[in-house]
């Protein structure tokens, strides 16, 4: 056969706009975001800077002096608590994965006509406000409830308690209450972002793997996960940034010891009323985040999946 | 054709049926190792099911599949020596056309695979598009792509759903040819599903037709255009025209039949329905045998030829032939397609003719079916 069809060729140069009336709509259409973003992210961002290099006293008020100390003081005070954000965050993220994804795997392939009603239960603890369905795993998780009973009777108290995240016959105040609870209300949003690029995959795509001698779990290996990867990448990501900045886990669910820097944030601003401080953690957490996140999407190679 | 069976595909009561719906009846069929098989019917009668029952990606109800002497009726698919090129091609978004191609022989676990690969992409002419994503590429390349990556495995037998559907129709007709070219040069059997009576005709040496969940006729193209048993057969493969007629005598190896007061000849031979004196039979003839002369010109016909009278209803010059509808005592709209050799300027529609074609064209069918059978399905092409 000579004559090969070529390749579709790129996208042509875009065609000059018809009429020069429309050239502003889009502009106009944009206002309001942009107002939106102005006032309420980018003023108290600026606003928050200034602070994290004034110095001064609530009686005497606050002054710029560029006073970058502050960052570095910070830092080396509360690094324990950035690293356990980091830590816990990240456990919860991996626990949100493991149990999310079956979870995704399920509704999008297996459920059948009972798709939209897991997908409900999925989305139905957000009728409930975050703040008492936390409180609510503080009963669950109560010293001597069944929940500890049954952990105990099983002996799972003894593994945690060797890795360091239990003590004793406690769950509750402890680091793995914490990742349970980060993990509970984070779930969802690793959940929506699997079923949907899961949903997308042609299941043409598994007979034609399963047609080209791969068994089931080679088909899942090499062609099903690496196509939800941008649902991975994603989900991870909105499970594991609010996970690192959060404070009522930590707060509700755990003790002392089990502060992150979310928490440390809380008290600097609301009881300690030490605002640089307070301000240049929060740099030191969203500049930590926004260079994890950077590495990981790159390393995650998932740029041509999106 | 060659005497290894190894590549036979034989189907021995097979069905499928999903709840009260019965979408293939037992059936029983047999490809010959080397050979062009062609599914033909409309959506819905069964013919990808059955295809999807040879691949493994169907679980037959009833039967069994075998594959020359292997009974492969409870093996998954990966491990049936047979593959597909799927109707959307199915290629893997997320691999280059190399590591489609290659994806088979990596999943048997053969390491060295560049140079199979480079050879099955210079086959389908894709040597240069090796590192291209499949988004990348025309339709006719992908359909090339999902075609090399099936045959790179040296299946017994490659199965095709619709490969070519959803292409243009000057790039199907060039794909047909590529296909058989193809077959021929690397002699595998090729199961073929297809609702395109003549990307069927041209490409198959044998071919299946289904309706409703059942073969109605299986043979050549020609056996099958020439000699159609029943009227779906007749109408889904080209045009047919169908006079009710009553047996009237036998003289030799024909049988004088009775139709609109003139008389019919139909060889015996050509009728699949019983011949008894006074029963009914439908003759069937195909619009291109015959020809069409004015009423006044009527004593011009040679004996021995079959004829009727009619007046022209229609006529559509369309290049090659000029295709005329008659309205006949016999039949209301009978369609004959005429070449334009000699174009005779007293055929317009309102003139009186006569039709007459040679009797040993003609061909019988039980009268008891349904006329217009697969006449619908047909117009959906």
């Amino acid at each position: 056969m000579a004559t090969v069809t070529e390749a579709p060729p790129l996208a042509p140069e875009q065609p000059k706009p018809p009429r020069k009336r429309g050239r502003w709509t889009p502009y106009w259409l944009l206002l309001p975001g942009i107002l939106w973003l102005l006032i309420f992210f980018a003023m108290p961002m600026i606003y928050q800077a200034s602070t994290s290099v004034q110095t001064g006293s609530l009686e005497e008020g606050y002054k710029v002096t560029w006073h970058f100390a502050t960052y570095w003081d910070a830092l080396s005070e509360y690094y324990p608590q950035f690293l356990r954000s980091v830590l816990y965050a990240g456990s919860a993220t991996i626990l949100c994965l493991l149990l999310g994804y079956p979870l995704a795997y399920l509704i999008a392939f297996r459920a059948g006509r009972w798709r939209n009603l897991i997908m409900i239960l999925v989305i139905a603890p957000f009728f409930t406000s975050f703040l008492i369905r936390t409180l609510a795993w503080k009963t669950i998780l109560a010293d001597g409830g069944p929940v500890v009973g049954a952990l105990n009777t099983l002996h799972v108290l003894d593994v945690t308690t060797w890795l360091g995240m239990t003590e004793g016959d406690r769950v509750l105040a402890t680091p793995l209450a914490v990742v349970c609870g980060l993990t509970y209300n984070f779930l969802p949003f690793m959940v929506l972002p699997l079923y949907t690029s899961l949903e997308r995959i042609d299941p043409r795509l598994h007979e034609a793997a399963n047609d080209l001698y791969a068994k089931p779990t080679t088909v899942f290996r090499r062609v099903t996960f690496p196509l939800s990867m941008p649902g991975v990448v994603s989900g991870t990501l909105l499970t594991f940034i609010p996970a690192a900045g959060d404070y009522v886990n930590a707060d509700l669910l755990g003790s002392t010891d089990t502060r992150m820097v979310g928490n440390v944030i809380q008290t600097q601003f609301l009881r300690i009323l030490d605002y640089p401080t307070a301000a240049a953690l929060s740099f030191i957490l969203m500049a930590a985040i926004l260079v994890m996140v950077t590495v990981y999407i790159r390393r995650s190679g998932t740029e041509d999946l999106v | 054709m060659t005497n290894d069976t190894s590549g036979d595909v034989r189907l021995s009561g097979i069905a499928k049926t999903y709840g009260s719906f019965t979408a293939v009846h037992p059936l029983d069929l047999t490809v010959p190792q080397g050979s062009f098989f062609a599914l033909l019917g409309a959506s819905g009668c069964g013919k990808t099911t059955t295809l999807r029952m040879i691949a493994g990606l169907e679980e037959p109800s009833a039967g069994t599949v075998h594959l020359g002497d292997q009974d492969v009726t409870a093996l998954p698919p990966y491990k049936r020596p047979v593959n597909t090129v799927f109707q959307s091609y199915a290629l893997f978004p997320h691999l280059d056309i190399f590591e489609n191609v290659a994806f088979g022989l990596r999943r048997r676990g053969i390491k060295s695979v560049k140079k199979q690969v480079g050879d099955m992409l210079d086959l389908v002419q894709l040597g240069e598009q090796a590192r291209k994503k499949p988004h990348q590429l025309s339709g006719g390349q992908q359909q090339r792509v999902a075609v090399a990556r099936a045959l790179i495995n040296h299946p017994k037998v490659l199965l095709l759903d619709e490969p070519l559907g959803a292409l243009d129709l000057k790039l199907r007709r060039q794909m047909q040819l590529e296909l058989k070219r193809i077959q021929t040069e690397v002699g595998i059997t090729f199961v073929h599903v297809t609702h395109d009576q003549e990307e069927a005709m041209t490409m198959a040496d044998t071919v299946a037709v289904m309706n409703a969940g059942r073969v109605e006729q299986l043979g050549s193209p020609t056996d099958l255009y020439e000699n159609p048993r029943t009227t779906f057969v007749a109408n889904f493969l080209g045009t047919s025209n169908f006079i009710e007629a009553e047996v009237d005598s036998k003289s030799g190896d024909d049988v004088v039949l009775k139709a609109g007061g003139g008389k019919l000849l139909l060889p015996g031979a050509r009728c699949s329905a019983p011949t008894t004196t006074g029963g009914k039979v439908l003759v069937g003839v195909r619009p291109e045998k015959i020809s069409l002369v004015p009423a006044e010109e009527a004593g011009e016909i040679p004996e021995g030829r079959n004829r009727i009278t009619g007046r022209i209803a229609d006529s559509s010059f369309i290049g090659v032939s000029t295709q005329y509808v008659v309205d006949s005592p016999v039949c209301p709209d009978f369609e004959v397609y005429a070449q334009n050799i000699d174009r005779d300027t007293r055929l317009v529609p309102g003139a009186e003719v006569v039709l007459h074609w040679n009797p040993a064209h003609t061909f019988g069918l039980d009268a008891s079916q349904d006329i217009d059978a697969g006449t619908e399905e047909e117009a959906v092409v």
